[in-house]
């Protein structure tokens, strides 16, 4: 393990123009006026990133994510701290943003590869496998402009992955292309992170964090919340969301609803595979309430198993205390401790108005034969 | 899973490189090392401006040797034959300071909006950003050394043999011409981030600065008498331009064995060749303290040029 990427106290502060004077006769004219603000995009982060590990850098837009990321990569000077990196970084912030259009494939890919910062002996070294990757062999020659917009992407990601860096940054960029690209994006990075590369992996997407990451880094308001183990962090992103909704919330809606406690009639949480199941939600409400209730169930490492709903019989809840029943009329689950979440969430789905992370973990015991993670109860017989 | 601790264990283990240090701001070392590590990037980005700039053009690359050949005709027409300016064998004179002057004037047109030009790529990849100006610099100076091979042909036709035994103060005067048009155009490519007229004024500063140089017409011979009446000759010398292409005239002017060398007048009580009243009288080591002394005053003002660029791209982010 050797520490690749090091942040000390990095704070960055933009100066925001409320009317920006940029021709020469509006600076004479008013030297200091129009007024500026300040506005600090990260207050004090420091983390380090190590050999072998993928981190996930999680916020909501405006968490200043993207800041952190762009001062690692170097392309933003930080206001104060220091960032130190060792190793090679191939930054993907947006691809193909050193494109020349006016140039071939070819030659962008040597040019891109020299704006990453990697030799021109180097991308020679690779060019074919940069050409497959990117699957436009016949076009390799074609002036970029001509491209498409899937063309111009894959073959800036293809140059990108394939220069060899000890360290990938990754910024939302797996939202383009078409899905089986985003397949082969996926399986590339799984191949680094065999490899022992490190990885530092920008979105706001819970589940390809989850899909991809050991540990997560949540920022809020340029603020670091959380840092440790993928489903702890993304915990902390969920309740912080949930508080900074209540913050917000107008019509106090929000505040009134908590989830307290989730029992079961044995008061175990201990089931055998193949058993059914009986939980209790005691919810505290303010007011009358009628909407959706939902329940998650998670594995350890954050694989999302189940998502399921009150399927349109609306949950009526009453002020004061209230008792909501779910039936599992069977957990064909393996040997695993699994978590649940447990949420009520407005008619339509789309707000929700509470939300209870890990509300209960149950364990399940499996004695027969069958791995992964369900038991499908296959019989294999010849016919 | 074996196949993953193979792989784990070929990678080169990055215990022993140094770290990288990206921090609110890089000290003038830090920033000419990190120039320096990029260098493969300008040259890829002077290849790729050379080339662009020329791609659709039916004529390609024959464009960088007839458009200064043909600017070179209008100024031949215009001065030798119409506004007669009674410099004797004027082509070769003009061509020598246009070189210098073209290598100059591209410089700049092109780097002082550069970075706005090209703000996309410096709000998203990492690198010096005077790269794309150095760029810039670069690529004009590959225009330059075609212009002297062009010249050079030129001179074998008409048989004009040049004064050799000037011709190594050239490398002098050239990199102290490579190292004003650096600074200046890295110090115009930031500053015009913050005001945008800049693309606009520069082109009028230039063509001013066109006839502060003495190209189309001769300093000795025009300019000389009347500042020297009121000793004023340092003020012309305030432009680093003149000096460096005095020295170019020198060497490529004055001919060994054109006609015109053999006609002589008397300056200040010395018989001199016709030629060197069109340039100063100097010997041959005044040229070469000039030179050197300008080379040194150059590598200064490129330095000052870079520190300033250090301070003025800390807000790039906000202003593009």
């Amino acid at each position: 393990m050797t520490t690749v990427i090091k942040v000390e106290g990095i704070s960055k502060t933009f100066k925001i123009h409320h009317e920006r004077h940029q021709s020469l006769k509006e600076r004479m004219l008013h030297p200091r006026s129009g007024s500026t603000e300040t506005f600090n995009a990260l207050k004090d982060i420091s983390f380090s990133v190590d050999t072998n590990e993928t981190v996930g850098l999680v916020g909501h837009n405006g968490s200043g994510k993207s800041t952190l990321l762009k001062c690692i990569c170097g392309v933003l000077q930080p206001t104060s701290g220091q960032i130190h990196i060792r190793g090679s970084l191939a930054a993907l912030l947006e691809l193909g943003a050193g494109f020349q259009p006016e140039l071939s494939g070819r030659d962008n890919i040597f040019l891109y590869g020299a704006m990453l910062g990697f030799s021109k002996k180097m991308v020679e070294g690779i060019f074919d496998d940069v050409v497959e990757f990117s699957e436009i062999e016949n076009f390799i020659d074609t002036q970029v402009k001509f491209y498409s917009s899937g063309m111009y992407v894959r073959l800036a990601f293809a140059v990108a992955v394939n220069v060899d860096p000890d360290i990938l940054v990754v910024d939302e960029v797996l939202a383009v292309g078409d899905e089986r690209f985003q397949a082969k994006c996926i399986d590339r990075i799984r191949s680094f992170q065999d490899e022992g590369r490190s990885i530092l992996f920008v979105t706001h997407n819970a589940d390809q964090v989850r899909a991809i990451c050991d540990r997560a880094i949540v920022l809020d308001g340029g603020q670091m919340i959380a840092d440790g183990p993928t489903h702890e962090s993304l915990r902390i992103f969920r309740e912080h969301l949930m508080d900074s909704a209540v913050e917000h919330d107008r019509s106090g809606l929000l505040a009134s609803i908590t989830i307290d406690s989730i029992t079961t009639p044995s008061g175990s949480f201990d089931v055998r595979s193949g058993a059914g199941m009986h939980f209790d939600v005691n919810i505290t409400s303010h007011g009358a309430y009628s909407g959706n209730f939902v329940m998650e169930i998670f594995t350890r490492t954050g694989l999302l198993i189940s998502r399921s709903d009150a399927k349109g019989s609306p949950v009526n809840l009453t002020p004061g205390q209230n008792r909501v029943g779910i039936d599992l009329s069977q957990i064909p689950l393996l040997d695993g401790i699994y978590d649940v979440n447990i949420g009520v969430v407005d008619p339509h789905g789309n707000t929700v108005i509470a939300w209870r992370e890990q509300a209960a973990s149950i364990q399940v015991t499996y004695d027969g034969r069958e791995g992964g993670l369900v038991e499908l109860g296959a019989a294999i017989h010849q016919q | 899973m074996s196949d993953g601790s193979t792989t784990r264990v070929d990678r080169r283990s990055l215990e022993n490189d140094a770290f990288r240090v990206v921090s609110a701001r890089d000290s003038l070392v830090t920033r000419l090392r990190n120039l320096w590590n990029r260098r493969e990037l300008l040259s890829s980005l002077i290849r790729s401006d050379i080339r662009i700039k020329y791609k659709n053009s039916a004529l390609g690359i024959v464009w960088s040797m007839l458009t200064p050949s043909l600017f070179l005709a209008i100024y031949w027409l215009v001065f030798a034959k119409f506004l007669k300016n009674g410099i004797p064998n004027f082509v070769v004179y003009l061509f020598a300071g246009m070189v210098v002057w073209n290598m100059f004037n591209t410089s700049l047109s092109t780097a002082t909006g550069v970075i706005v030009v090209r703000s996309g790529l410096v709000k998203k990849v990492s690198f010096p950003r005077e790269i794309l100006a150095l760029a810039n610099v670069g690529a004009a100076t590959f225009y330059f050394f075609i212009q002297l091979c062009v010249f050079g042909l030129y001179l074998l036709v008409v048989q004009h043999s040049p004064d050799y035994a000037y011709f190594w103060l050239l490398p002098i005067a050239f990199l102290a011409l490579y190292f004003f048009t650096a600074a200046l155009a890295i110090l115009m490519s930031a500053i015009t981030v913050y005001m945008r007229d800049m693309e606009h004024f520069i082109l009028i500063i230039l063509q001013l600065w066109f006839f502060l140089s003495p190209i189309v017409y001769s300093y000795e011979h025009s300019i000389a008498p009347q500042l020297h009446a009121h000793g004023l000759a340092w003020l012309y010398f305030l432009n680093p331009i003149t000096l460096i292409m005095l020295t170019f005239q020198r060497a490529f002017y004055v001919a060994t064995t054109a006609p015109s060398t053999t006609q002589t007048v008397v300056i200040r009580g010395h018989t001199v060749p016709l030629v060197l009243k069109i340039l100063p009288s100097w010997p041959m080591s005044t040229y070469f303290y000039l030179d050197l002394a300008l080379l040194g005053i150059m590598v200064i003002v490129f330095l000052l040029a870079e520190v300033l660029f250090g301070r003025l791209q800390g807000n790039f982010e906000s202003e593009l």
